[in-house]
């Protein structure tokens, strides 16, 4: 310890340790610009001193203020007639599901930490999002993620797009796997401790993610109307009180390093990532609740990013009061921590309560009983500013609503790049992209190909580590399009889903971001669910550069636009920028969370197949779509576009359809089309985890009325199979329903195809004139198998179920 | 009928449990804090799943000197019935109730899936009503739950017929294809020799409700709940202190 400093040196701090004077270069350090500088010294009408310089860092970094993110994030729709917290008001958005019954849910990224730290950062990350969930007096009740990485198969692949990055080494592949294996056993490590149930999400692996993975966490909890807990500070002299975890020195203003780029320096940052503790936030968890029901509570907020730095000014902020603390009573894990650590610090596992005056005692007692720290550390003032003591000395004296809400504003530079522009001359219509002009390659192979990537491939070896059955409401397990869950005591169905495809939106944000927003839904329409609203995550890179900002733009614009269209509001999310390595950036990635209800149990249904001699129908076009396909970019080595395009009103009419047939009990299956097609689609419909199904299908509609025919047999036999068209579900009927079901989709005037049935051991479609056959129990072991082999070794299968 | 679900800290399976139970007709389940002393007003014990104190140390070691544990045992040893399911079965064991150990699972991975299991003993307090050989789907969910016991103890668990679940394939076939942890012999669940103690990796909470996939984990508690309707019929009616 150097602390032998004689007291006379004292500064704000006891510890006789001078706080760094606050020059030009302190001040950029802490990544704030000169004229940012100036702002502050106009709100506190003097210099700041070093603790202060840090709290105005770090609630001014992009991570907390959205600084250059904002003006966009007002284009998305945040009301609805559900809507009972919006977008923005507090920790996360709540939503009515009728009954006295409503949700909270919020998606929220990790990506910097876990790309120093994964195991650490990925466990934080959904430490963090839980206790957003139980702020707002929600128990929380089930959790998805979104995960992005770079490949962890060592295929040496060309991508035109990426000339720089070449050839692959072993280490980047091993890199890679060590991301994701580590981020897969954070998760685990802390969802499954904690109890909360991890049931579905999405996982992508492409070399832009490469040193820069992204993991976005979601989780949902259930409250009753009258529980909901506000974060803000209200009742002049309620008392304050810290409860949770004892502060330290991690994640130390781990929010401004969320708001930069990743560099080669950024493993000296892994102070910054912090260390989570799940059994704590468990204690944590059920003490909160436990007080939240006891009508002690006049505000509550978590300390998350920025810490009690965030906590205190936001909830005074939002109270329209000011709020003063005592750095002294602050439960601390070690000695000399000076003001700077204590209120920048982001150890996780701590809460900020303000209690009603003369509730004190409930609060201790109940904390008391969960043996989790409990401290008053201050008051609620009514003079509007956050005022910091630390024993005698004040160490930080801010006004707090020019603090949380005057953070400045840009709007960026948007430049669209080279490649985009010219897919937009006549009038935004892409220009086609020739399949004809493809090298040969075997189509057969193909499909098993594409089954292998790990992108496409079965994600059980992932699942399986999570928890997913827990709180026992797990209805549609990890694997189908969307998880189903139901949450008991409410009696209430619901579903949830996160889509994104990343490489649309690389080609064309706008349409990326539209297709996300279309994919989510109609997942949800598949497992018989109604949409009702959506939470995002917007990964993108570092937006003072132009591209980056317009990806940004063109994006939001996109999922704007559709969320209007399916009436499902944004009721907020999480804004990361800064997602770049010294690779390159992340293909953008704006992650759709999006949350439907199913008003019957019996509507409730999975992607698979589930009796031989069923009717296969495609609800939709087989399409052409060839652009932005996991074919292309799998099997010939190209991220081209132009990607496919919604045309919103198009698929609205068609989940509509869907929907009602599900409605009508006519639909065994509902599969959505995505990555690789409709063969994979087909394929993913075979894999029921109860029996393995062989399809005889015809793609060339020799089932459907004359005329389609000659239409289909033109086209190119690989663009049949594997092009990624939007607006696509595949469903099965019994045979008996099959008239009655085509009937609604034509009365719908919906366009379907009736593409074949169930039966058999094998995979088989005929598509321009040639058949195709594959063993179902091959595609099933490709499929299944893909992840594990490469990551344990080339022989490691599992069993097969039923063969 | 009354049973206590202890919550310790760090349980996550209390909820469930107590759900589970609570939808059994003639049964009622209650939390029961882990700093309490007493479960004299409760004619069976539960000790639930999760990860409790953290799982730090070792599952279930520092869990086995809660406050409540001094009565779980000595009502053990009384005859009452205690049933402890996944962390609740490595709280057991830590406590001495059962024999053996549980260890990290083979894989060093965490598993969560459904499996079957076969019962291997019939006449056993929560299990009477299934026949040998009957196959229960039940759902894992645990990182440690990999069973292991010395020779001698192997041994004796077998000759006692203290056996009572082991992992199956769908067939009911004991094979190593079917074991999801590497526990020894494919053992899922044992009870003492006494038969009124019974831990098992499972999770009966989970599987008591069809639409979760089975409901073949409720069995067990109605089994538990004619097993003491019997002792208190024999025992000619009073409340039922001690089952035999």
């Amino acid at each position: 310890m150097t602390l032998s400093t004689p007291k006379d040196f004292a500064g704000p701090d006891n510890f006789g340790v001078l706080d760094p004077a606050v020059t030009p270069k302190l001040v950029a350090e802490h990544g704030l610009t000169p004229e940012e500088f100036e702002r502050i010294k106009k709100i506190l009408g003097r210099e700041p001193n070093f603790t202060e310089l840090g709290i105005f860092s770090v609630m001014w970094s992009e991570h907390c203020s959205y600084k250059n993110s904002r003006r966009e994030l007002k284009k998305l729709p945040t009301t609805g007639p559900n809507i009972l917290v919006k977008a923005g008001e507090e920790n996360a958005g709540v939503v009515d599901i009728g009954d006295g019954w409503a949700i909270a849910f919020k998606i929220e990224s990790h990506n910097h930490p876990s790309a120093i730290e994964p195991f650490q950062g990925a466990a934080t990350g959904v430490g963090g999002i839980i206790r957003d969930i139980f702020t707002m007096g929600a128990r929380p009740e089930f959790c998805l993620n979104s995960l992005r990485f770079g490949p962890i198969v060592g295929q040496v692949c060309n991508l035109p797009a990426n000339k720089d990055r070449k050839l692959k080494t072993c280490t980047t592949i091993v890199t890679n796997r060590r991301l994701f294996t580590g981020v897969v056993s954070g998760i685990a490590h802390y969802g499954n401790c904690i109890g909360i149930p991890t049931i579905g999400g999405e996982i992508y692996f492409d070399e832009s993610f490469e040193g820069n993975p992204l993991v976005n966490v979601f989780c949902l909890g259930v409250l009753r109307y009258e529980q909901l807990a506000r974060g803000a500070a209200k009742g002049i002299g309620n008392p304050v009180f810290y409860v949770g975890a004892e502060t330290g020195r991690d994640g130390l203003a781990g929010a401004t390093f969320a708001s930069r780029e990743l560099t080669e320096e950024s493993r000296e940052d892994r102070p910054a990532v912090q260390v989570g503790d799940p059994f704590k936030e468990k204690l944590l968890l059920e003490a909160c609740l436990e007080l939240l029901a006891r009508d002690a509570v006049a505000g509550i907020q978590d300390m998350g990013a920025a810490g009690l730095t965030c906590s205190t000014c936001e909830t005074a902020s939002r109270g329209g009061s000011g709020i003063e603390i005592d750095l002294a009573k602050v439960p601390k894990r070690e000695p000399g921590m000076t003001p700077y650590e204590i209120l920048l610090s982001e150890s996780q596992e701590r809460m900020l309560i303000i209690a009603k005056r003369g509730q004190e005692s409930v609060v201790r007692e109940i904390f008391d009983k969960w043996d989790v720290p409990c401290a008053e550390i201050g008051r609620v003032t009514d003079d509007g500013m956050m005022r910091v003591r630390n024993n005698g000395t004040i160490a930080a004296e801010i006004p707090a609503k020019p603090l949380t809400e005057e953070a400045p504003l840009y709007e960026r530079e948007a430049k669209p790049p080279v490649a985009t522009r010219l897919w937009r001359v006549s009038g935004g219509r892409p220009t086609r992209l020739w399949p004809q002009n493809l090298p040969k390659i075997d189509n057969h192979q193909a499909l098993r190909q594409l089954l292998r990537d790990p992108t496409i491939a079965s994600k059980n070896w992932v699942y399986h580590q999570y928890d997913h059955s827990v709180r026992t409401g797990t209805i549609v397990k990890p694997g189908s399009d969307a998880a189903v869950f139901f949450v008991r005591y409410a009696n209430k169905i619901l579903a949830a889903t996160t889509d994104c495809n990343s490489l649309y939106c690389a080609l064309d944000p706008r349409e990326g971001g539209k297709a996300a927003v279309a994919e989510a839904a109609r997942n949800l329409t598949c497992s018989g669910a109604k949409p009702l609203a959506v939470t995002d995550n917007l990964n993108f890179g570092n937006p003072y550069k132009p591209q980056n900002f317009w990806q940004l733009r063109e994006a939001v614009e996109g999922i704007a636009e559709a969320c209007r269209a399916f009436g499902t509001p944004v009721t907020g999310g999480n804004v990361s920028l800064y997602n770049e390595s010294p690779a390159g950036v992340v293909d953008p990635t704006p992650t759709i969370a999006m949350v439907g209800l199913i008003d019957n149990e019996r509507h409730i249904t999975t992607q698979w197949f589930k009796n031989d001699g069923d009717a296969i129908i495609l609800a939709g076009e087989i399409g052409d779509d060839l652009g932005g396909s996991q074919f292309l970019k799998v099997c010939h080595g190209r991220k081209e576009g132009p990607p496919p395009h919604v045309d919103l009103a198009h698929e609205i009419k068609i989940q509509n359809a869907v929907r009602d047939l599900i409605r009508e009990g006519l639909v065994k299956s509902a599969h959505d089309c995505s990555e690789g097609g409709l063969a994979v689609a087909l394929a993913e419909c075979c894999f029921n985890p109860e029996k393995l199904f062989g399809i005889d299908v015809d793609l060339d509609g020799s089932h459907s009325p004359a005329g389609r025919q000659e239409e289909t047999c033109r086209r190119h036999v690989a663009t049949v199979l594997f092009n990624e068209s939007q607006s696509r579900i595949v469903i099965s009927t019994a045979p008996a329903n099959l008239e009655k079901t085509m009937s609604i989709l034509r009365e719908r005037d919906v366009p379907f195809q009736q593409l074949g049935k169930v039966g058999g051991d094998e995979l088989q479609i005929r598509a321009n004139r040639e058949t195709f056959r594959w063993p179902i129990g091959d595609l099933y072991d490709d499929w299944w198998n893909s992840i594990r082999r490469a990551l344990e070794n080339d022989s490691s299968a599992e069993r097969i179920p039923s063969l | 009928m009354k049973f206590a679900v202890i919550q310790f800290p760090g349980s996550n399976c209390d909820q469930d449990c107590i759900a589970a139970i609570n939808g059994i007709a003639g049964l009622h389940a209650e939390y029961v804090w882990h700093k309490e002393t007493s479960l004299r007003d409760f004619d069976a014990i539960v000790l639930p799943g999760g990860f409790a104190y953290g799982d730090y140390l070792r599952c279930g070691a520092i869990a086995r000197f809660s406050p409540i544990m001094r009565a779980v045992v000595s009502d053990a040893r009384a005859g009452k019935l205690v049933l402890g399911t996944c962390n609740g079965f490595q709280i057991l064991c830590e406590a001495g109730l059962l024999p053996g150990a549980l260890v990290r699972n083979r894989s060093l991975r965490f598993v969560c899936e459904m499996v079957t299991t076969r019962v291997e003993v019939a006449n056993s307090p929560f299990m009477h009503g299934c026949s040998e050989g009957t196959l229960l789907r039940l759902p894992i969910a645990h990182g440690e739950g990999c069973f292991f016991a010395d020779p001698e103890t192997l041994r004796q668990l077998n000759r006692d017929r203290q056996v009572i679940l082991r992992y199956s394939d769908r067939q009911g076939r004991i094979v190593p294809e079917a074991n999801p942890n590497g526990s020894i012999e494919n053992i899922a669940g044992i009870c003492n020799h006494e038969r009124n103690v019974f831990g098992l990796m499972p999770h009966p909470d989970r599987a008591s409700d069809a639409r979760l996939g089975s409901a073949d984990g409720a069995k067990i508690f109605r089994s538990m709940m004619e097993t003491i309707n019997a002792n208190r019929a024999e025992a000619g009616s009073g409340p039922a202190k001690q089952v035999a």
